[in-house]
């Protein structure tokens, strides 16, 4: 069985009127099923407000699907006595680099995760060391975390995750605030650990970062619209359209320039040309 | 102008002092503001200013990092000095229709002064030779025997860890709405007082609203990192005490006992 398995995943943010009367809720998600093998790297697109973040937050048990089910390694959200086993398996890394460390050291931040799970000190010491030397942060393990810059505060957060030995990282557009330097050394990091054998679920809209991806599952109003390989996804330009989504700008030259459906990086394109 | 503020800010160190237990520190801090006013008379002042100044020099932390927290609450301490200056009866020095000053008053305003600056200069050795977190730490150490009679020991730690690590955040935040609202035509230096105290609404609303908007992502990123309380949770630094602390100990109650001495020179 997949190590992710959501099926049918309906979720409903409640409303209420001025009176406290509740209102017609919000469907956030709509009949959303997929299942993710161990040790993909999986990438989530669409527009604002099409679910990807409320799709994040369900797969680690930070909201709880309305109907349907999300299951961990056949483990399910809903029932509380695994929800600490899940969110131990799952790291999470979110958006904005400033609101996710606890601490204002950074070995001490990092140190965080392992630290709720009741690691022994001497073992949390030594994962924190190899999570920051993972990040390429070990030279800055003493410093004050709000004196790093975005992708380096970033990089702390990874850590974070990783010192908790997921086996699984959801990334809720973990480059969206960064600038283009910091995000080509957080994506670099993203595919080294999936290349460890560490499940990637990545949200994004940079399509160049989704490009990376073993599969792309596209999103629109709550729904899966389209789950596909990325040389499949990007070969449809109208359906990309269609998602409110852009192509990658090396997709975009290579159809400009009438040439071959396969190619997909730079390299390829040059080789081509 | 809120950044100068040194209270609650860590000067890197490897000093005797720096590598204190934080327990001893608390501690050592707390009988320090307690005899600072059990002292009496100047006498008392210059020994615990003496001792002051050298666990500065011992710390190795620039007088000047010290001073600059100092200015930041010159304004208390100023008005403090004044109020004491004209509101104690005795001896008159000086008289202009309803003000007088008395010598008494002169030597309470001063006393009080004295008392504030080292008071402050004392409380911000501990936090300037401490890391915020070994201080949090060594409080809910303090605090753990009390957890026996409900005080939530942890959940203090903790949420004096986060607003120490967020005073920085919100700063910029606030730095942030202040440029924001002066781009779109706000004064907040013009006007009187209540002029300008009206002037900060736009700034003080934004930011709330921005401030829980953090707590809230805080919250599910520490959910999601497997937060649930203090039960059962390690920590990654262990402290101890060592032959310094106990040293520190000795020198702390010899002090004390000094100064509460110093009464009666």
């Amino acid at each position: 069985m997949a190590y992710i398995n959501v099926e049918d995943l309906v979720l409903d943010f409640s409303k209420y009127d001025d009176d406290g009367k509740p209102m017609e809720p919000n469907r956030a998600l709509d009949g959303v099923s997929f299942s993710v093998e161990k040790g993909s790297f999986v990438a989530v697109v669409g527009m604002n407000g099409s679910g990807k973040s409320t799709l994040a937050k369900c797969l680690n048990g930070l909201l709880l699907p309305t109907s349907g089910s999300v299951e961990i390694n056949g483990m399910k959200t809903s029932d509380e006595s695994h929800i600490w086993d899940i969110r131990s398996n799952i790291g999470m890394v979110f958006q904005n680099p400033d609101n996710q460390l606890v601490s204002s050291i950074v070995e001490d931040d990092v140190a965080f995760g392992p630290e709720n799970l009741g690691v022994d000190p001497e073992e949390i010491r030594k994962r924190v060391d190899e999570a920051l030397k993972r990040v390429d942060m070990y030279d800055c393990k003493d410093k004050a975390a709000h004196m790093l810059s975005g992708g380096q505060k970033q990089r702390i957060a990874i850590a974070g995750a990783v010192a908790m030995r997921p086996s699984c990282i959801v990334f809720d557009e973990p480059t969206a605030m960064l600038d283009p330097a910091g995000r080509a050394k957080v994506m670099g990091i993203i595919k080294d650990l999936n290349k460890e054998g560490i499940t990637v679920v990545l949200i994004t809209h940079f399509m160049e970062e989704a490009m990376e991806a073993d599969r792309i599952i596209v999103m629109q109003n709550g729904r899966i619209i389209g789950d596909r390989t990325p040389a499949e996804l990007f070969a449809d330009t109208e359906f990309v359209h269609e998602a409110g989504l852009e192509l990658p700008t090396v997709i975009e030259l290579r159809d400009m320039l009438g040439m071959d459906k396969k190619i997909m990086s730079v390299e390829e394109l040059a080789e081509n040309i | 102008m809120i950044r100068d503020i040194t209270l609650g800010q860590y000067y890197p160190g490897q000093s005797a002092v720096h590598r204190l237990d934080a327990r001893t520190k608390i501690v050592a801090t707390l009988v320090y503001i307690a005899a600072l006013f059990v002292v009496n008379n100047f006498w008392g002042f210059l020994i615990a200013a003496a001792v002051l100044f050298t666990v500065i020099g011992i710390s190795r932390v620039p007088l000047k990092f010290i001073f600059r927290g100092l200015t930041a609450v010159f304004l208390i301490i100023a008005f403090t000095f004044i109020i004491n200056l004209f509101m104690v009866d005795g001896r008159v020095l000086w008289e202009w229709k309803f003000l007088s000053i008395t010598y008494e008053g002169v030597r309470r305003a001063c006393f009080m002064a004295v008392r504030l600056v080292l008071l402050i200069i004392g409380s911000s050795m501990m936090t300037l030779t401490t890391k915020p977190i070994e201080l949090t730490d060594g409080l809910e150490k303090l605090l753990k025997p009390l957890s026996k009679i409900g005080v939530p020991s942890h959940e203090i730690a903790l949420m004096m860890t986060i607003a120490l690590r967020f005073i920085p955040t919100l700063m910029e935040e606030t730095d942030k709405i202040i440029k924001a609202q002066q781009a779109r035509g706000a004064d907040f230096e013009s006007g009187n007082l209540l002029q300008r105290a009206k002037a900060l609404i736009p700034i003080l609303i934004p930011l709330f609203i921005s401030s829980f908007r953090i707590a809230q992502d805080l919250a599910l990123a520490m959910e999601a990192r497997c937060y649930h309380g203090g039960e059962g949770r390690t920590r990654m630094n262990q402290i101890r005490f060592h032959r310094g602390d106990a040293i520190a100990a000795v020198l702390v109650f010899a002090f004390l006992g000094v100064i509460i001495a110093s009464r009666w020179i």
